[in-house]
């Protein structure tokens, strides 16, 4: 039923029969006003020499607070309340601080998940890296330098002696993430954690840092433990897999054939929701043979939402609702004095958008993606070209105009915990937009924050309920709602999955297809992620550098590729290859 | 059976009973909903130090309103034989130098106190507020003149210049008193509100509801000035206490309440000229006065702990 890309993973066979670090029965709980809250529930898991583990689930899993436990970094008021884990034999939770801080660095170094905000900004780069070394060598002076020099040059900068006085802001996500990877691998420790190393980055640098990685890893014979998110990063750089799921494990064991043949619900469940590059292709499968569809329908997304693509496709009508003509946008940033450097952040842009379908913009960060979306919402002002909404320009629209114009563009933004004001309960955050354009009664208005909490599939109680109550995925259905409110043709989705787990996603992209068949809607979909766009959008314009490089429909861009950029970026994507067991 | 090649493990399957799948992304439709004003008021609810000074603020506005309930001696019919007596049945804490009963004068004078304090709170809270939300929020030219103007008041220590101006004011009755205070006290207000609004100001749900089509001033009104106001009410509670002790300061140095009105500033500063023979008459105004902003600032403290989001999320 499946194929396993063995070429993407080297097993690298162990002569060594002991485990390098074996978790027993690992119970890690926070204490709170309400008692003990565990959140690690008897962890099991082994790795070997030279092995790479991935751990898997989604946000509050444990996934993290059991990587935490192994180097006793637990935030806060967490204590391991159980169990044991033992590091070549010796029990780590059993060592005293000072014990665990010459374990720490030496022998299992960490790799945090932000690059942004876990280098210090007040000392430079050279600083930085030499006090890991100097801690973990005891090397001074000349020796010193020398060694912080090569640990960078190994983790991927090759003018490392040129950048030592540099600060982290000069230097770009990818490079902050190497400098972190060369400080966790400065004192070749044995085992390598890595918690979400990659989650910020992307794809390329992603691609980039991961191969350096591995190289790294397999010349220095160390075990890597990855925590992430992406079940595609675990088909392609793990052998083994644990994932867990409210605290415990559900199923682990060689990764490959776990995430080919799913067994345990959950995992299935994960599997299924995942977006795959694979996924399309299920289509033209299903396309050929009729009689195989009961096989796909069973699992996963993929089927109902090929069906509402199709459904659109026969729909759309011949002219562009949203038709953009050589727009651009200059920036001036502001230098000493009165001298302006100017950016150009989005450069002769055009592209249209026809009634009733998905169209994508895709691009890595500083692409210029976000900014269309901020331009054709009116959020900015244009430098130069123009924007049509049916026909009109939309441009320097005032008053009553641009109020009926915002009545029929609405926004829906990436960050589920930001775009609802706290302080507003649901019913009244829904019912803004009503208010704000005096439409109906106040019983009308109640009645219209039902219908729409019913259409995002809340129920109704939710309306008194307040943003901090409620979950990403959750909150992110109210911001869809409250968008929904005043009837409007066009979603502006700005990254809105990107930051929800990959079942809540799965939910999220569903019931957005769902709606935009039940309500006619126009998508624009701004996203990083190429992985959605295949399962939600009818066309794709891939953004690099302020400029489109290539657009066209979706499978034409997924199948045949033109441009080397978006062959880069369709590459980058991990596990890309992979077919998960649906 | 050995394992041959230890670095494969088994695949290994947890039984569904131990891990239940729950529906994704359920709503707890059970719980209570609860606003960020009822969860500070849960939080504060269970702090000792909440009702604690709560309860002595209440004592302390019951005194001032209606001095009569608790004490029976008038404090301005005062015998110079009794000049600074010992305490007696029915002078609980003795006589002042002017032979006026001492727990009478600190009855009657907490309204000139409390006055003050609650006043030049208010005027100071509405006032940099106002200033301040308006400097935050429009930004540009507004803000730059209004910043430099607080400034300029910021940068005179508020007790100096108070006494320059009340050197010159003929009436000094306790809201004149409050209005000198408020005049060089309120560009601290006006300036934690302008930080709380630019922070608001650039969050996504202001840029949501400009999309949506809310007008500008509506979004301060509505969305802006909520969410930043939790830092002012915490810092007027705790300056409240010390607008008290500036009022107290002021008389002290005899040129803050007039003659005629009493307080614990003014006791203070005439129990001086008897504070080697007699310094309980010296002590006990001094220690309503600390009593009365201690249990200001410890309210504010609460509050702090309450309305601080980060403080909030680690508990």
């Amino acid at each position: 039923m499946t194929q396993l890309a063995t070429e993407t993973v080297k097993q690298i066979p162990s002569t060594d029969s002991a485990p390098l670090l074996e978790i027993r029965n690992l119970e890690v709980g926070f204490r709170t006003q309400r008692g003990l809250v565990p959140a690690v529930r008897g962890v099991n898991l082994m790795l070997y020499p030279g092995q790479t583990l991935a751990i898997v689930g989604e946000s509050g899993s444990g996934k993290t607070t059991t990587a935490q436990a192994i180097i006793k970094l637990l935030a806060g008021t967490g204590h391991v309340t159980g169990g044991q884990i033992l590091f070549e034999g010796r029990d780590l939770t059993a060592l005293t601080a000072a014990e665990m801080q010459a374990v720490r660095g030496r022998e299992i170094g960490y790799v945090p998940q932000d690059p942004m905000s876990n280098l210090n900004p007040v000392w430079n780069i050279g600083f930085q890296v030499s006090e890991a070394i100097r801690v973990n060598s005891g090397l001074r002076g000349k020796a010193l330098k020398q060694r912080t020099i090569e640990v960078l040059q190994d983790a991927g900068l090759a003018d490392a002696a040129d950048r030592l006085k540099q600060y982290p802001h000069q230097f770009s996500g990818g490079m902050r993430q190497r400098v972190l990877i060369g400080i966790g691998l400065s004192a070749r420790p044995k085992l390598l954690i890595a918690d979400e190393p990659t989650s910020a980055l992307d794809v390329t640098v992603q691609r980039q840092i991961l191969d350096h990685l591995a190289t790294l890893t397999r010349d220095y014979g160390t075990s890597v433990l990855f925590i992430t998110h992406d079940l595609g990063l675990a088909a392609e750089r793990a052998e083994q897999l644990v994932v867990m799921y409210k605290g415990k494990v559900v199923e682990s064991g060689p990764s490959q054939e776990i995430l080919a043949n799913p067994q345990h619900p959950y995992t299935q469940r994960l599997v299924a929701a995942a977006p795959s590059l694979a996924s399309r292709r299920i289509q033209a499968k299903k396309n050929q043979e009729p009689a195989a569809t009961e096989i796909f329908s069973m699992g996963g997304i993929d089927t109902a939402l090929i069906t509402r693509a199709t459904e659109r496709e026969l729909a759309a009508s011949g002219k562009d609702l949203i038709s953009v003509e050589g727009i651009s946008k200059m920036y001036r940033i502001r230098k000493s004095g009165l001298k302006y450097d100017e950016l150009l952040a989005v450069n002769d842009v055009s592209f249209g958008v026809k009634k009733g379908t998905t169209t994508a913009i895709v691009g890595e960060s500083g692409s210029g993606k976000s900014t269309v979306a901020k331009l054709i919402l009116q959020l900015e002002s244009l430098t130069s070209g123009r924007i049509d909404f049916e026909g009109r320009d939309v441009a320097g629209l005032k008053g009553r105009e641009l109020l009926n114009f915002r009545r029929r563009v609405q926004p829906v933004f990436q960050d589920p915990y930001g775009s609802l004001d706290p302080q507003y309960n649901v019913g009244n955050t829904i019912a803004e937009p009503l208010l704000a354009h005096k439409v109906g009664t106040r019983k009308e208005r109640q009645k219209r924050v039902l219908e729409l909490l019913d259409q995002v599939s809340l129920p109704a109680a939710t309306q008194f309920r307040y943003p901090s109550e409620l979950s990403g995925g959750q909150r992110q259905r109210i911001a869809i709602a409250r968008a929904l409110a005043l009837k409007p043709d066009v979603l502006v989705l700005d990254e809105a999955v990107s930051a929800l787990d990959v079942l809540v996603q799965g939910q999220i992209l569903n019931l957005l297809t769902e709606l935009q068949t039940e309500l006619g809607l126009t998508y624009l979909f701004i996203t990083h992620d190429l992985a959605v766009v295949r399962l939600v959008a009818d066309n794709v314009c891939v953004m690099q550098k302020g400029r489109i490089v290539e657009a066209a429909s979706t499978d034409d861009v997924f199948d045949n590729p033109r441009e080397l950029y978006t062959q880069e970026l369709l590459g980058a994507i991990p596990g890309g290859d992979f077919e998960f067991g649906r | 059976m050995p394992n041959k090649n230890p670095g494969v493990q088994p695949h290994f399957v947890a039984a569904l009973e131990d891990t239940p799948l729950v529906a994704i992304d359920r709503l707890d439709e059970t719980a209570k909903a609860r606003s960020t004003w009822a969860d500070a008021w849960e939080a504060m609810r269970r702090r000792p130090t909440f009702w604690i000074s709560s309860g002595l603020i209440l004592l302390i506005v019951l005194v001032a309103l209606f001095p009569t309930w608790f004490a029976s001696v008038s404090p301005t019919q005062c015998q110079l034989s009794d000049s600074n007596g010992v305490p007696q049945s029915g002078h609980p804490l003795g006589f002042t130098f002017q032979g006026c009963d001492v727990y009478a004068r600190i009855i009657f004078g907490t309204s000139a106190s409390v006055t003050v304090g609650i006043l030049a709170a208010v005027i100071v809270t509405l006032f940099g507020l106002i200033v301040g939300a308006l400097a935050g929020y429009y930004g540009g030219f507004l803000d730059g003149v209004v910043s430099r103007i607080g400034d300029i008041f910021f940068a005179v220590p508020t007790v100096l210049g108070a006494i320059v101006l009340l050197s010159v004011l003929p009436d000094r009755t306790p809201v004149v008193i409050a209005l000198v205070i408020s005049i060089f006290a309120w560009p601290q207000v006006a300036r934690i509100m302008r930080g709380a609004v630019l922070t608001a100001r650039n969050s996504d749900y202001v840029v949501a509801s400009v999309a949506l089509g809310v007008s500008k001033f509506k979004i301060l009104v509505r969305h802006v000035m909520p969410n930043a106001i939790a830092p002012v009410i915490v810092i007027a509670t705790v300056s409240l206490g010390t607008f008290i002790v500036a009022e107290a300061t002021l008389s002290f140095l005899g040129i803050g309440l007039g003659p005629g009105t009493m307080s614990w500033g003014r006791d203070i500063g005439e129990a001086q000229t008897s504070i080697r023979t007699s310094p309980q008459v010296l002590l006990y105004p001094s220690i309503a006065l600390s009593l009365t902003v201690l249990a200001f600032l410890m309210l504010g403290d609460v509050l702090r702990d309450a309305l601080d989001p980060q403080t909030r999320a680690r508990r």
